[in-house]
């Protein structure tokens, strides 16, 4: 098992003509990941990367291959757009790569995925990947192994990072999610979290957070309540300063809150070890499924 | 994107919520000739993009024409928490009753914006939290017309408002909303507003903070950017797509990805370094962003050391490497380099970068632990 995307997941990549389209479209094929469709208004008809379909709407993809998931390779101007389109069509999962949404756009994508029971994940993430079965994103295929470990994460490169580290430590993972690095995403932790409990095959889960939000806060809450599985966190950013924008849109300390000291304080009252090092996570987590 | 507080009133006065009347002046003599159109006594309150002006001396009550140019004059020139003030605001000065405060910003959480009034206005909203939670009242606004009657009758019962004021309060709350959704706003703050001795209600402060990622489709908010308050080397990273934090240690680090930045910073702080600043380069680097970022980081006279730290998945190790050697023959510097390259390519780029000075480190605690030694 694994959680939100299998290998029966069945791909629309919106942007499938552009850069960025072509270029993850050609590794997420190479990786496995059943590419049904792509959409690119304007381009209806063509093929490209190899026989991959492309179509001027979603909805027109959707009927023509019976896709279920969609993937937004879009910029930052269109993506919001090209969300709602795939939300529309009756899409059940739709990941949005493209960083630079508007935040009050992002609300709208948001709210009508919840209206609809999509599952947004993203924006401003690397997708979701669920090794060996299929990859849905920006991540490097080959770090990741197939496993017990699931991941859920607010940033890109560092979750490569520790997914790495999980991998040469003979971990594993079930399902690793990159939830993104803006103030509103579609998927949180505390949405993710619960989709771990339940999915038979995952036997522990590292939390990856950074500061902005109290978000590390609300999902240690759950996991002391909820979780019987143990979580391992590790929280970026006891440098960052307050007030400044540290690369990701959500990743600010306003107003006093936020910071990864907070954070860290709080998942420590619940509990929940948190790693002072990224390299620690594998120890942390072995020590964790021992007991 | 932060504005000024007369820049923020001309946005509320397009929006229907009233100011006490005045204008910003960038000299004494200005200041004068503003002051003698309205009546006494008048504020003169300095311009600066930072908080605290008040406790440091930037907000001054006038009571004659020889006074307005004595304190605009003390005022202008004046250093605020390192921002030389070039503006003040010379305003008519409210005779206030009561000051209360009201503010719009996104609820992470919800996922909506939340509208937030308390009576206890003119001290920061924070403060207030803190210390008496029960005296701010949050209202979440669910819709793009939104705040409804009824939520401002909430919002006017809730600060103790009469009849006339409740009518009143709606040009505030709705016109607040309207321009925090249609600027892509993510604070727009009244504190205070205040009631006057004569029961009128006006805006004396105003704050407005935009959403970065929507800049593009407000040029009218771009139009209102002040350069000269960003730390220069900032601003450059901004002009150059770089993303970039100046910090006050010593060694500069370069970094693909912002979750890996602060990981990076927070490493080199664990092994008891300083960080210089948060650097990335983003997610598709090419080598001239890295020779651009070099550049940026070599500029900071503080910086005695670099880290490189590159996960290479879709950023592939020998471009960067490239970067790296386009740097060194574009810019003299003679900094040591701590590099730890990972992922694709990786082999290919410790070879271009073989011969050189660079100090190679196979992961990124070995390469932080480095990079402090060499500067101690």
């Amino acid at each position: 098992m694994s959680i939100l995307a299998d290998e029966n997941t069945r791909l629309i990549i919106q942007g499938i003509t552009g850069t960025e389209g072509q270029f993850h479209g050609q590794k997420m094929i190479e990786y496995g990941t059943k590419v049904v469709a792509g959409v690119t208004p304007g381009k209806g008809g063509q093929l490209t990367l190899g026989n991959v379909p492309v179509f001027n709407t979603v909805r027109e993809a959707v009927e023509a291959t019976d896709a279920n998931a969609s993937v937004i390779y879009v910029p930052a101007r269109f993506a919001a757009d090209a969300a709602l389109e795939a939300i529309d069509a009756g899409l059940k999962l739709v990941v949005i790569i493209t960083e630079g949404i508007p935040t009050l756009e992002m609300m709208n994508v948001y709210w009508s995925a919840k209206h609809s029971g999509t599952v947004v994940i993203g924006p401003n993430c690397p997708g979701i990947i669920s090794p060996g079965k299929t990859k849905i994103g920006i991540m490097p295929g080959h770090i990741h192994k197939p496993g017990k470990i699931g991941v859920i994460s607010r940033s890109g490169t560092l979750t490569y990072e520790i997914v790495k580290e999980l991998t040469d430590g003979g971990l594993g993972q079930s399902t690793c999610i990159g939830i993104g690095g803006d103030p509103i995403v579609g998927t949180t932790f505390l949405d993710a979290l619960p989709l771990f409990e339940s999915d038979p095959e995952t036997e522990a889960v590292v939390m990856i957070g950074e500061i902005g939000g109290t978000e590390e806060e609300r999902a240690g809450e759950y996991i002391h309540n909820n979780m019987s599985k143990p979580v391992v966190a590790f929280i970026a950013g006891l440098t960052a300063p307050p007030g400044k924008r540290m690369g990701h849109a959500g990743a600010i300390i306003d107003g006093g809150t936020g910071t990864a000291q907070e954070k860290i304080r709080v998942l420590g009252e619940y509990g929940i070890p948190v790693a002072e090092r990224p390299d620690q996570i594998c120890t942390l987590l072995k020590s964790a499924l021992e007991k | 994107m932060k504005i000024h507080e007369y820049q923020a009133k001309e946005i509320f006065r397009q929006y229907g919520i009233p100011t006490p009347k005045g204008a910003m002046v960038t000299n004494p003599d200005e200041a004068v000739k503003v002051a003698k159109e309205l009546t006494f006594p008048v504020v003169i309150k300095a311009q600066v993009l930072v908080g605290g002006r008040g406790k440091a001396g930037g907000v001054k009550l006038a009571n004659s024409p020889q006074e307005t140019r004595e304190l605009a004059d003390a005022i202008l020139g004046m250093d605020i928490k390192g921002i030389r003030v070039k503006k003040v605001l010379v305003e008519e000065a409210a005779k206030i009753k009561e000051e209360l405060y009201m503010g719009i910003i996104i609820d992470r959480a919800e996922k909506l914006p939340v509208m937030m009034t308390s009576p206890a206005g003119g001290v920061d909203i924070e403060e207030i939290a803190r210390t008496t939670p029960e005296k701010i009242l949050k209202l979440h606004i669910k819709h793009h017309l939104g705040p409804y009657d009824f939520q401002v009758r909430q919002i006017g019962y809730f600060l103790g408002l009469d009849k006339a004021q409740m009518n009143q309060l709606g040009l505030f709350a709705r016109g607040l909303y309207r321009l925090f959704i249609e600027k892509d706003a993510s604070l727009a703050e009244i504190n205070p507003l205040v009631i006057t001795e004569t029961g009128e209600l006006i805006a004396c402060d105003a704050k407005i903070n935009f959403d970065d990622n929507a800049l593009y489709r407000h040029p009218e908010v771009e139009a209102l950017r002040d350069e000269s308050e960003e730390d220069p080397l900032e601003a450059e990273a901004r002009r150059k797509r770089i993303n970039y934090v100046h910090l006050s240690g010593n060694i500069g680090c370069i970094v693909n990805g912002a979750g890996l930045a602060m990981a990076t910073m927070d490493l080199i702080k664990h092994f008891g370094g300083a960080p210089a600043n948060f650097l990335d380069i983003g997610g598709g680097a090419r080598s001239e962003q890295v020779t651009e970022a070099l550049r940026l980081i070599t500029a900071d006279k503080n910086v005695r050391a670099i880290l490189i730290n590159i996960f290479g998945g879709i950023v592939r190790c020998d471009r960067v490497a490239q970067g790296i050697l386009d740097a060194f023959k574009q810019l003299d510097f003679k900094l040591p380099i701590v590099i730890r390259l990972t992922g694709t390519n990786e082999e290919e780029a410790h070879k271009m970068l073989e011969g050189t000075e660079l100090i190679p480190m196979p992961t990124m605690s070995d390469a932080a632990r480095k990079v402090v030694e060499l500067v101690k």
